[in-house]
């Protein structure tokens, strides 16, 4: 986007001339609204949605059986050991808690810096952070061994007298993955009211009707509630901003605070959150795509918001690479030996072959993105999308197994290998957020109607 | 106001714009004229509406700073109390009050606190969750949520007289005018 003249033709999005633009033509209020709304409200329910939906309720079958296996047996069903500890659990959660952070970051930090395209990702981007949270959150529940007493986690007062130790970076992650979910969610639901409203009026069914109009709580477009929700929907854009910065930055904290050798590191950080909004990006073309061709939501999703996230793709995605060259760069120029032979582990040990295929996925495959051709192909996007996707989850993978499974003392090495719980379960949260995004995109409007208004030129008030 | 007395009480008179231009002046207007209980509605946020209203500031801002004080506070003297006071325990060998360990969970609590109060004093503050209003009995008020403008004076309003007033909304031009019965 280029900026105009004034301050107003930000708001207004002057593209470059070559650049597709944010809303195809033709578009006013109430077609917008006919065409989201509708979506959900007269769309019959087609064969492609039930046979995803089916597929999806499948895989959360299998989970909820491996689970109960799992709360049977114990966390003994897991390839993990002793050793290696975390295992597929701890990789899970760290891959989904940063898929989840696109969507804050376009609903909040992109909300702040005026970038009007957002308007018509943000909803299903915010869905997708809290479906990713809800998958991340399971897993270190799981990896509790016993998980009816996760809230001991919390501080409360118990009759045991016992309190958490928050020196603790588990304790950070608990407080901050909380707040994540807590935040995302009122986000979510705060600019779903308005959109709600319109669903109500757009109902025939009464039960619909009523249903949309609890959840719209009565919202009539007053002036003055539009002036408070605007100064509330800054603000907690504002708070959000530094909040998903923090919680990849706290999930880094549980590796980079302890001393094992490849996690003890002051780039994990910045490292950290530049995965998750790499991966988050990758999700959300993953979802979009799809979604705006199914749907025929192509002139309000157009290429230039694909385009977009392909470029914040490229970009979080050379951070990325930038964090592998400094890891192995740290690792010589330490002089520790441990830190040395963890690099070399990671080239040419057990696990190599991940590695390399990490460094393939991450770094080399997306680099054709480079390509505006590329860029502007929907297959190919949706298809290195994918790549980065899996990339990522070898990123945590090699992060976790390589540094547990050969730390300091070769008499306590060992191997990882995961068992068929371990896929059951990471293949069952899969099943679970598509089953959710499915039944997201046929309930609720999966693109902010209110928003997308003011994405129209006629929604500017103009001097008489 | 003897004519608004004599008439079935009513909550006021609606009209009925095409564009949030037509709504801003025509609020202007209305504010001008001396109105002062009324209330613009449209589809989407208009900032100027709520200018025009007189409605300058809102009490948002200060709650969600409050919000988030009292979550930092309570945040990081939750874990003072707990590791200095209440649970002392020595991990290796660091201090009981290790401040810069608590302040993860002190920034966690201060986003949770500013956040929660903010989105709650935002809807206590618009009188919502109200699922019934009298403006919802005029029809054409639904498309309020979709692509129509519409102002509202009160009958609340001590200016306010039902010929008078219904008058001065017809010289705003609107595209319909409908009394709000209660």
């Amino acid at each position: 986007m280029q900026q105009g003249p004034e301050e107003n033709t930000v708001l207004m999005d002057v593209p470059w001339p070559e650049e597709p633009p944010v809303l195809g033509p033709g578009q006013t209020f109430g077609s917008m609204t006919d065409t989201i709304a509708d979506a959900v409200l007269t769309r019959p329910i087609g064969l492609g949605w039930l046979v995803g939906l089916a597929i999806g309720m499948g895989l959360v079958a299998i989970l909820m059986a491996a689970v109960t296996y799992l709360f049977l047996i114990g966390v003994g069903i897991w390839g993990i050991n002793i050793p290696v500890g975390w295992g597929f659990a701890i990789i899970n959660f760290v891959w989904w808690i940063g898929i989840g952070h696109a969507g804050t970051l376009i609903s909040a930090i992109l909300l702040l810096l005026k970038q009007t395209w957002r308007n018509s990702i943000n909803r299903f981007a915010e869905a997708m952070t809290l479906f990713a949270v809800a998958c991340a959150g399971m897993f270190p529940l799981l990896h509790m061994g016993r998980p009816w007493l996760a809230y001991w986690m919390f501080p409360y007062p118990s009759s045991m007298g016992v309190w958490p130790q928050f020196r603790s970076p588990l304790v950070w992650d608990v407080f901050a993955v909380s707040t994540y979910a807590t935040i995302s969610a009122v986000f979510w639901y705060v600019g779903l009211v308005p959109d709600f409203a319109t669903m109500r009026e757009k109902a025939s069914h009464p039960l619909t009707k009523k249903v949309y109009g609890m959840l719209g709580l009565g919202w009539r477009g007053s002036a003055r509630h539009w002036k408070r929700y605007e100064a509330l929907y800054i603000l907690l854009a504002g708070i959000a901003t530094p909040l998903v910065l923090s919680v990849h930055t706290v999930v880094s904290f549980d590796f980079a605070i302890s001393i094992v050798p490849g996690w003890h590191t002051t780039i994990f950080p910045p490292y950290f959150v530049a995965g998750a909004i790499y991966s988050g990006f990758a999700m959300v073309l993953v979802l979009a795509i799809p979604i705006r061709h199914f749907y025929h939501l192509e002139s309000m999703i157009t290429m230039r918001h694909l385009q977009n996230a392909a470029k914040i793709m490229l970009a979080t995605g050379l951070i990325v690479g930038y964090g592998y060259l400094f890891e192995a760069f740290m690792a010589f120029y330490s002089g520790s030996t441990y830190e040395r032979f963890m690099m070399q582990n990671r080239w040419f040990g057990p696990y190599a072959v991940f590695y390399w295929s990490l460094i393939l996925f991450n770094l080399v495959i997306p680099q054709v993105l480079w390509a505006p051709k590329i860029r502007a192909n929907t297959r190919w996007l949706f298809l290195i999308s994918l790549v980065i996707l899996v990339g990522m989850w070898l990123e945590r993978f090699i992060i976790i197994v390589t540094s547990l499974s050969r730390d300091f003392l070769p008499s306590s090495w060992g191997h990882y290998v995961a068992t068929r719980w371990d896929y059951a379960i990471f293949f069952g949260t899969i099943g679970f957020f598509a089953a959710a995004m499915f039944i997201f995109i046929r309930i609720m409007p999966s693109i902010s109607i209110f928003e997308m208004r003011q994405l129209l030129p006629e929604s500017e008030v103009k001097a008489k | 106001m003897s004519h608004a007395q004599l008439s079935p009480a009513i909550y006021g008179i609606l009209a009925e714009f095409d564009s949030s231009t037509d709504l801003v002046y025509a609020t202007k207007a209305a504010y001008a004229a001396g109105y002062r209980k009324m209330d613009a509605y449209s589809p989407f946020p208009i900032e100027e509406a709520s200018e025009a209203l007189g409605f300058h500031k809102s009490r948002v801002p200060l709650i969600v700073l409050l919000g988030g004080l009292l979550g930092g506070f309570s945040g990081f003297g939750l874990q003072y109390w707990i590791n200095v006071i209440s649970y002392p325990l020595n991990i290796g060998g660091k201090p009981y009050d290790s401040w810069p360990a608590f302040i993860v969970p002190t920034f966690e609590m201060t986003i949770l606190f500013a956040g929660l109060s903010g989105v709650f004093g935002m809807f206590a503050l618009n009188g919502l969750p109200m699922p019934h209003h009298p403006l919802f009995n005029v029809d054409r008020f639904s498309a309020v949520t979709r692509d129509k403008f519409f102002l509202c004076v009160e009958a609340a309003d001590p200016k306010f007289d039902l010929v008078d007033t219904q008058r001065f909304m017809e010289s705003l031009k609107p595209l319909s005018i409908s009394e709000v019965p209660h």
